[in-house]
C-alpha cells in the first residue's frame, strides 16, 4: 500500500458463478464531519476501488470574513483579536504576522525587551502548535497514547501563557508597538524549567511514535512531495522543508531578532523512505520543537530589562501606502498585505494563510494511493480549518 | 536583486508594458504592468536565470474604489531570496485579468478566492469557482459598493 497503484492491471472481478462485476469509478465524500480532516473539511474522492484518482477539496465551511471584518473595525489594534482566530492553536505567529505588518507601515522600532518577549513566545507557540500536529497525526494513524503525552506538554505552556496575559488560547498579546503585559515575576524560571523538562521528551516521541513499526509504514513514502511541486505551489513551513528545500524565513528573511541565535534549519531526509513523504513531514516537525527549545534557551539567558509599552502609539493612522510582510508561523509563511489610505482603520487587509495555501496541493500528493493513505496525508499538512477559510 | 534592478530589467525586456514603478523610497516597492502583458511578463519573471522568481507568496484582489479594481501579486524567489511585487488595474466593468495559474499553480486557489470575494474574471482559469463562500451567494462581498443582503435563503441576515 505504499507505492502508487494507479498503473497496477487490475484484473475484473467475478462471483463464484462467473458473472462478471462492473468496475466503475465512484465518488465518495470525505468530510465535512470527519475526525481525520481536522475541523470542517470536505474532500471529494473519485475512487476506483480503494485506489483515489483524484481528490477535490471544498472549504470555506469556517469562513467568518477575517477580511472583511478587518475593513469594518474602528481602529488597527481591534484586528488582533481576529488574527487570533485564524490559527487557533498557534495564535501567538497570527498576531506577530499582522503587528509586523502594522510596525513596517508605521516605521516603528519595538523595544529589545519586547523583541525578546516575542520571541520566547513564538518558539513557545510553534512547540505547542507542533505538539498537537504530532499528537493528533498519531490519532489518525491509530496511536492513541503519544497524543496524551504530546497534550500533557503542551498544557505546561498554556499555562505559561497563562500566567503571562490570562488567556489560554486566544492571547491578543502582541499588540502595535509591544506586547500587552510584561512577563509575569518568575516566568523566566518556569519557562528555563519547562526547557530542560521538555528536551528529554523528544527522545520519548520518537521511541514512542516516529519509529514506531507501524506508524514508518504507514507514512514512509506515502504522499511524496517532489521540492519543485512544493514550490510551485507555494507550500511553506514544514511542508516545503519536509520535501528537502532548505528554506526558513525566521533565517533567509530574517525579522525581528531571530538573526541573534544559533539554530538550524531542519530538513526531510527521506530517513525511512523518499525525500517529501508523510514521514519526512512529520519528523521536521519534530525536530523543529528540539530547535525552538535552542532558541527559547538562548533568549531566556539574553532578555534584558525595560518597559514593554513605550512604543505602543496611542493612535495608528499610518500614511497612505501599502506593505506585504512575512514571518514563519507554525504551519509556514503567514503573509499579511495590509493598505492604508490614512485613515484609522485599513482599507485592505489580506491575509495570505499558509494552512490555505499547504491545502490546494493535497490533490497533486494523493492521486494513486489508497484512501487510507489519504487519510495519513491529510494529517501530514497539518492544516488548521479556522486559517484555510479565514 | 535589488527591486529596482528588477523593475530595470522587465523595463528592459517590456518596455511600453510598464504603466509604472515606485522602487525607491516606499515601504513596499512595486511595478504596475498593463493586463495584457501579464502573463508574458510573469513567465518571464519566472524564467529568468537572474530572476528566478518562482515563488507566488501572495495573490490579493482589490477594490480601490470609483470603478477600478486590481490583483496584487507578491512574487519572491527561493534561490535568489529577492522580491517584487506587481499590480494590474482593470475596469470593474471588464473585471478580466488573464490567469497565472499555468506560471505558479499556487495561484488556482488564490485567483477562486479573488473571484469569490472581489469578483475578477480571471481568464484561462482551470477551475474558477467560488472558494469560500457557498456556491449560491450573490455578489461579492469586499467590494466597497457591496451591501449585506437583508435575507440569504430565507434566513434574516442581521440576525
Amino acid at each position: 500500500m505504499n507505492t502508487p497503484l494507479s498503473n497496477t492491471v487490475i484484473t475484473p472481478l467475478k462471483t463464484t458463478t462467473g458473472r462478471p462485476l462492473r468496475t466503475e469509478e465512484m465518488v465518495i465524500n470525505m468530510g465535512p464531519q470527519h475526525p481525520s480532516t481536522h475541523g470542517v473539511l470536505r474532500l471529494e474522492l473519485v475512487v476506483d476501488g480503494e485506489i483515489v484518482i483524484d481528490v477535490i477539496p471544498h472549504i470555506g465551511y469556517l469562513h467568518r470574513c477575517f477580511e472583511k471584518h478587518a475593513e469594518h473595525m474602528t481602529n488597527y489594534q481591534q484586528v488582533i483579536p481576529y488574527c487570533d482566530r485564524m490559527d487557533y492553536v498557534a495564535a501567538m505567529h497570527m498576531e506577530l504576522g499582522y503587528v509586523l505588518a502594522i510596525e513596517k507601515l508605521l516605521g516603528i522600532q519595538v523595544p529589545e525587551r519586547v523583541e525578546y518577549i516575542r520571541v520566547i513566545m513564538a518558539e513557545l507557540q510553534r512547540i505547542a502548535s507542533h505538539l498537537i500536529a504530532a499528537g493528533t497525526y498519531g490519532l489518525d494513524i491509530g496511536a492513541f497514547t503519544p497524543f496524551l503525552y504530546m497534550f500533557r506538554e503542551r498544557e505546561r505552556i498554556l499555562d505559561l501563557f497563562e500566567s503571562t496575559c490570562g488567556a489560554r488560547l486566544l492571547y491578543n498579546y502582541f499588540w502595535v508597538g509591544g506586547v500587552s503585559h510584561d512577563l509575569p515575576a518568575g516566568f523566566i524560571d518556569k519557562a528555563k524549567a519547562f526547557c530542560s523538562y521538555f528536551r528529554p521528551k523528544i527522545k520519548e516521541y520518537n521511541d514512542l511514535l516516529s519509529f514506531n513499526e507501524i506508524f514508518v509504514k504507514r507514512t514512509a513514502n506515502v504522499g511524496v512531495l517532489p521540492p519543485d511541486v512544493a514550490i510551485a505551489y507555494g507550500c511553506s513551513g514544514p511542508m516545503l522543508r519536509g520535501s528537502g528545500v532548505n528554506w526558513d524565513l525566521r533565517r533567509d528573511d530574517p525579522y525581528s531578532i531571530y538573526d541573534r541565535f544559533r539554530w538550524e534549519v531542519q530538513v526531510g531526509k527521506g530517513e525511512v523512505g523518499t525525500v517529501g513523504d508523510c514521514w519526512d513531514r512529520y519528523m521536521v516537525r519534530i525536530h523543529e520543537m528540539e530547535q525552538s527549545v535552542n532558541i527559547i534557551e538562548q533568549a531566556l539567558e539574553k532578555i534584558p530589562p525595560g518597559d514593554v509599552a513605550s512604543a505602543i502609539p496611542k493612535r495608528i493612522r499610518p500614511n497612505p501606502g501599502e506593505v506585504y510582510v512575512r514571518s514563519e508561523a507554525a504551519r509556514g509563511e503567514i503573509g499579511f498585505y495590509v493598505v492604508s489610505d490614512g485613515s484609522a482603520t485599513p482599507y485592505r487587509v489580506k491575509a495570505r494563510s499558509p494552512s490555505f495555501v499547504n491545502l490546494s496541493v493535497l490533490p497533486e500528493i494523493c492521486r494513486g494511493y489508497m484512501i487510507a493513505d489519504v487519510v495519513a496525508i491529510a494529517g501530514s499538512t497539518d492544516i488548521v480549518l479556522g486559517e484555510v477559510d479565514r | 536583486m535589488t527591486a529596482k534592478e528588477i523593475s530595470e530589467k522587465v523595463r528592459g525586456q517590456f518596455g511600453d508594458a510598464v504603466k509604472d514603478a515606485k522602487v525607491e523610497g516606499v515601504v513596499q516597492p512595486f511595478i504596475k504592468i498593463s493586463p495584457e502583458s501579464l502573463l508574458n511578463i510573469c513567465t518571464f519573471l519566472r524564467d529568468d536565470a537572474e530572476l528566478q522568481l518562482d515563488y507566488l507568496m501572495c495573490l490579493s484582489g482589490m477594490d480601490y474604489g470609483k470603478g477600478v479594481l486590481g490583483v496584487v501579486y507578491n512574487i519572491a524567489s527561493i534561490t535568489k531570496k529577492h522580491k517584487i511585487t506587481l499590480k494590474v488595474e482593470v475596469s470593474a466593468e471588464k473585471p478580466e485579468v488573464p490567469s497565472v495559474a499555468k506560471v505558479w499553480p499556487s495561484a488556482v486557489w488564490h485567483e477562486r478566492e479573488a473571484y469569490d470575494l472581489i469578483g475578477i474574471t480571471f481568464t484561462g482559469h482551470p477551475d474558477l469557482r467560488r472558494i469560500l463562500l457557498p456556491e449560491d451567494w450573490v455578489g461579492h462581498p469586499l467590494r466597497k459598493d457591496f451591501k449585506v443582503p437583508e435575507f440569504y435563503n430565507g434566513m434574516k441576515v442581521p440576525y
